[in-house]
């Protein structure tokens, strides 16, 4: 127990990196995920079909695989990437941002028909429709998923542990080797921290899903 | 598709605009396709070390290579498959003594299952492998059967939120006991239900087990990497196309099976 607190400043640095993770690859997959969803309800096919196959290659691979993809398979064809960061972030942003896209789909999808159908007859023109009536209301169904997701990249960015990248669970891994008295503690002491991240934001989305519950 | 709620039915008009439109973005995503294949062409991705699969060197056969492969991939399934009934089982078990009604019980089990629920696989695995020292498989399915057992919980929880309150009110009206009315009564209809949520944690579970090649077990990441290793840095291609191929069919199969059955029950509810 001692030593937990004894190398609470490595904790501190392991998890200061997996939150410098989450956050980096959670807006560049928010971003990549919106254009793809975008992309997937736009009016034109082509685009419509190269989005379906983005999400459906991105959700059916593991996240190792493409994490061995950007670290080892790439510099094997000659395209070297930094080791480190650039890699984990690049993997998962290209991981997440398809059940990013999937999301927003949805959230979009939940939008009755009828209320794009009733803006018009009150006179309302496309934009009109879309600022006041659809979008509010998808954005509204697509924070708690989003939320889930996001929840999901945080606890993800444990699989660059396995690829030379030292955030909390490479740390945990390291404390482990060098306590062996106090494996479980230590491990436990990683736990902690994942559940500071994981354990709020699975809160927040309940309260909001609950707030929002009314408008359907 | 069918016309979503974001624009209005396109007149004749605006479809052959559409049409023209998407052919050219089409015509450019082809033109982006080619100069990238073309890249990988002249970086010679395409020449004969794809014959690995067919003629390897150093003195292996073909055979030789694909066994090995499909037992990467029959450890992956190994794995998933001594994982997945475990965690339903426990995930049942889990249930049960969450809607037993007592606090004292139900209270502990909802904290261990946000717990798990709010931790990465992979430490759970470092967890069965440094804390409790069990073997490279045993982590896996260790990790694997913790984390989705705490989720699948929370899939037969909402199951059994959704099924009409009357179930329950006429389960006890017949003189059953809260635990004859969860057997005989609600989770039969959970699980028809939930059948496609928890195909689809099938699913996560079994590429969550590739997180064995980063706790050093023998599955079909690892399989590929020690093949490369073997045979040279320039089949690396090859091989992680096959696998991510393998991965790919395996996982589409269960996907589709998950859409497949929720279109059949849907259609009965």
């Amino acid at each position: 127990m001692l030593a937990v607190i004894e190398s609470l400043p490595a904790y501190l640095a392991g998890f200061q990196m997996t939150l410098y993770l989450t956050v980096v690859s959670g807006i560049l997959s928010l971003l990549l995920g919106t254009l793809l969803a975008a992309a997937r309800v736009s009016p034109l096919r082509s685009l419509r079909s190269v989005s379906t196959f983005a999400v459906e290659l991105g959700r059916n691979t593991p996240l190792t695989l493409v994490f061995v993809f950007f670290v080892f398979i790439l510099p094997g064809v000659g395209i070297i990437l930094p080791l480190g960061t650039l890699p984990a972030i690049i993997a998962l942003t290209v991981y997440t941002s398809a059940f990013v896209c999937e999301a927003v789909r949805s959230g979009i999808n939940s939008v009755g028909i009828g209320q794009a159908e009733a803006a018009r007859a009150i006179g309302l023109g496309s934009i009109g429709t879309l600022r006041l009536i659809v979008l509010p209301q998808a954005l509204r169904t697509v924070v708690p998923p989003l939320i889930s997701v996001l929840i999901a990249l945080a606890k993800n960015t444990s699989v660059a542990s396995g690829f030379a990248v030292v955030e909390l669970t490479a740390t945990g891994r390291a404390l482990a080797r060098d306590y062996p008295a106090d494996v479980i503690w230590m491990l436990l002491g990683v736990a902690a921290f994942y559940l500071l991240i994981t354990i709020p934001a699975g809160y927040a989305a309940s309260r909001i899903e609950r707030r929002v519950v009314f408008s359907r | 598709m069918s016309r979503s709620v974001l624009y209005d039915e396109p007149g004749p008009k605006t479809l052959r605009r559409e049409r023209i439109a998407s052919i050219v973005v089409a015509v450019l995503l082809l033109a982006l396709g080619a100069y990238l294949l073309a890249g990988m062409i002249n970086r010679g991705l395409f020449d004969d070390r794809w014959l690995v699969f067919i003629d390897p060197p150093k003195g292996q056969t073909a055979f030789d290579v694909w066994t090995a492969l499909l037992r990467g991939l029959r450890a992956t399934l190994t794995a998933a498959v001594v994982a997945a009934p475990t965690a339903f089982i426990a995930a049942f078990i889990l249930t049960t003594l969450r809607a037993s009604g007592s606090s004292w019980v139900g209270r502990p089990v909802v904290v261990l299952i946000e717990f798990l629920r709010g931790m990465p696989v992979l430490l759970m695995m470092f967890f069965g492998l440094l804390a409790l020292g069990l073997s490279a498989f045993w982590a896996v399915v260790f990790g694997l059967v913790l984390y989705n057992a705490a989720v699948m919980a929370e899939i037969l929880r909402a199951g059994l939120a959704a099924l009409p309150k009357g179930q329950v009110e006429a389960g006890t009206a017949i003189g059953l006991t809260r635990w004859q009315t969860l057997r005989i009564i609600q989770f039969p209809q959970v699980i028809r239900l939930m059948l496609p949520s928890l195909i689809s944690q099938l699913v996560v579970l079994l590429k969550d087990s590739s997180l064995g090649f980063i706790v050093g077990y023998p599955e079909l990441l690892r399989t590929m990497q020690l093949n490369y290793s073997f045979f040279g840095d320039r089949y690396r291609f090859p091989l992680f196309i096959v696998v991510l191929l393998i991965y790919l069919i395996v996982n589409l199969t269960l996907s589709r099976l998950a859409v497949a059955l929720q279109r059949r029950t849907s259609g009965i509810a």
